[in-house]
């Protein structure tokens, strides 16, 4: 059973998922939106880039990237008109796109309709994925380390505040979903290029919703915490694959334990660097969620 | 400095905000007074481009921009009502996110040691994480912030808003101060007796519309507002 192949494909599962998940921690875990339509966005990137390399013969790479480009679009498109909204309102607005996604696709007959599309090129290999990935892990790491990306995280900790010092609160929250949206497209075109065919059916509710159960597991602001959610989320399903239709239970009941002993995700808003740092210091002391490694006096009373 | 006329602002069908004209002057303290949902917060949301709004806005001259960071940029800047300071920071660091938009590191390193002395109490506490201040220092990290974007004109929201009255007090001294500094305020306050003891200036909204206005010193002598909103005769 544990031959390489089978291997293989579960670590291309996990890189699959990791993209997505890795969108949707800049978007939720950074920036506080929560979106339940990546897997329109995962579609998107899967269809578009499916058809370049299956009717139009675009190699690989650039079709990932025209995939990417087309959700970016879609995303701004959709963050236009609802990004103004509170955050309960826009998490609804992009629960109805991702439906609307697939129900496009799935009357599409370009796109193969309700069957689908089959014999994509079967180019995802587990080197290409985990390339792709450490890239992507780079690229958000740099980001969450730029001006750009505190202040995402600033509009996260309090965005009537961010406004009123003067952050573009609007442009931010665009950008965020638009390189979000990019990075689940990626996800989608890697899976794609991984099966060999699509359907409609495999963009549900239930794919975002897997999704974001990740990314909370892990833990919201941390990429980190984002990468060990996928993986061993990811995992898991499969591990427990021997005990049929039980899995999905002892699953749930695995998602339920955590949330219920690390409501924070297993990270809880801290990297892995932050983590090294604290068993340096011997974990003199504990703080809150936020943990600023230089900071050494611990606030009094208040009053 | 700042020139509002014919203001209007609506919330699906409520019209909170119903034609009002009001003037700041450049240096003076100008107070809106009113009762809950008498659409003061509405008004400075509208001039700090929070909210959407029907009437003209002119500051220094010119049209106000719409955008609110642009609005900050122009030298407007508001502190919040309910002090919505980043939790999770430090003083010092809240205190640095309000020069966000500025380069100068030395004009900033100079406003920090102003804000510093106008509250002490912030030096003492800037490396404490500001999440766990207590109600009163919250309120001063919020305008100490605010002073830290170099505005010319501060929009002050409700600063007395749960604070006890000793406090309350130490907060309109220091609002006095602020404007010794050469600064402009615009303070919309449910605190009639204390914001019309500061101000220069007052106007007095009720739902929607101003009903007075006039000398700060004029309105507290007036019987009707010692009535409607001091509780005195």
């Amino acid at each position: 059973m544990f031959n390489w192949f089978y291997i293989e494909g579960i670590l291309i599962l996990v890189g699959v998922n990791l993209m997505v998940v890795l969108g949707l921690s800049l978007l939720t875990g950074f920036t506080g939106l929560f979106s339940f339509g990546h897997a329109g966005f995962m579609a998107i990137g899967a269809y578009v880039s499916a058809v370049c390399t299956l009717y139009y013969h675009i190699p690989f790479v650039p079709a990932m990237v025209l995939g990417a480009a087309a959700s970016m679009v879609m995303a701004l498109i959709i963050g236009y008109f609802t990004l103004g909204l509170k955050g309960d309102y826009f998490c609804i607005a992009t629960l109805g796109f991702g439906e609307s996604v697939r129900l496009i696709f799935d009357n599409l007959d370009f796109f193969g309709g309700a069957r689908g599309i089959s014999s994509i090129p079967m180019i995802t290999t587990f080197e290409l994925t985990l390339v792709i990935c450490i890239l992507a892990v780079a690229a958000l790491t740099l980001l969450m380390h730029s001006r750009h990306g505190r202040n995402m995280i600033a509009i996260r900790e309090e965005e009537l505040a961010s406004q009123a010092i003067g952050i573009h609160v609007f442009r931010y929250k665009m950008i965020s979903f638009a390189i979000s949206a990019a990075y689940a497209a990626v996800g989608g075109a890697l899976y794609a290029h991984y099966l060999g065919y699509l359907q409609p059916l495999m963009f549900q509710l239930t794919k975002s919703t897997e999704m974001t159960i990740m990314v909370i597991f892990g833990g919201l602001g941390s990429i980190g915490g984002s990468v060990i959610g996928a993986v061993l989320l990811t995992f898991l399903p499969e591990l427990l694959r021997s005990f049929a239709n039980w899995r999905l239970v002892f699953y749930g009941a695995a998602v339920v334990l955590i949330m219920i002993s690390r409501p924070q995700g297993l990270m809880g808003g801290m990297e892995l660097t932050d983590l090294w740092r604290k068993f340096r210091a011997g974990g003199r002391k504990r703080r809150g969620t936020d943990v600023l490694p230089d900071e050494k006096k611990e606030g009094g009373d208040a009053a | 400095m700042l020139k509002v006329r014919n203001l209007n602002v609506s919330y699906g069908g409520i019209h909170a905000i119903r034609g009002i004209d009001i003037d700041v002057e450049r240096g003076e303290i100008v107070t809106i007074i009113g009762s809950n949902g008498a659409g003061k917060s509405s008004l400075l949301n509208a001039v700090s481009g929070m909210v959407r709004y029907q009437g003209e806005m002119e500051y220094e001259g010119q049209q106000l921009p719409s955008q609110p960071h642009n609005i900050v940029k122009a030298g407007i800047c508001q502190v919040p009502e309910g002090r919505l300071i980043f939790a999770n920071l430090t003083v010092l660091e809240n205190l640095k996110m309000g020069a966000y938009l500025r380069n100068d590191a030395k004009e900033i390193e100079r406003d920090l040691e102003r804000v510093y002395s106008l509250f002490p109490r912030l030096a003492e506490r800037k490396k404490q994480i500001a999440g766990t201040l207590s109600g009163g220092e919250q309120q001063m990290l919020a305008m100490g912030r605010g002073l830290m974007s170099s505005p010319e004109l501060i929009l002050l929201d409700e600063p007395s808003l749960g604070l006890a009255p000793m406090l309350i007090t130490t907060i309109f001294e220091i609002i006095s101060e602020i404007k010794a500094m050469g600064k402009t305020i615009l303070l919309v306050e449910q605190n009639a007796f204390k914001a019309l003891a500061v101000a220069d200036r007052a106007y007095v909204l009720e739902q929607g519309i101003i009903t007075a206005s006039g000398p700060a010193s004029e309105l507290l002598r007036d019987s009707r507002i010692r009535e409607a909103y001091l509780g005195r005769k």
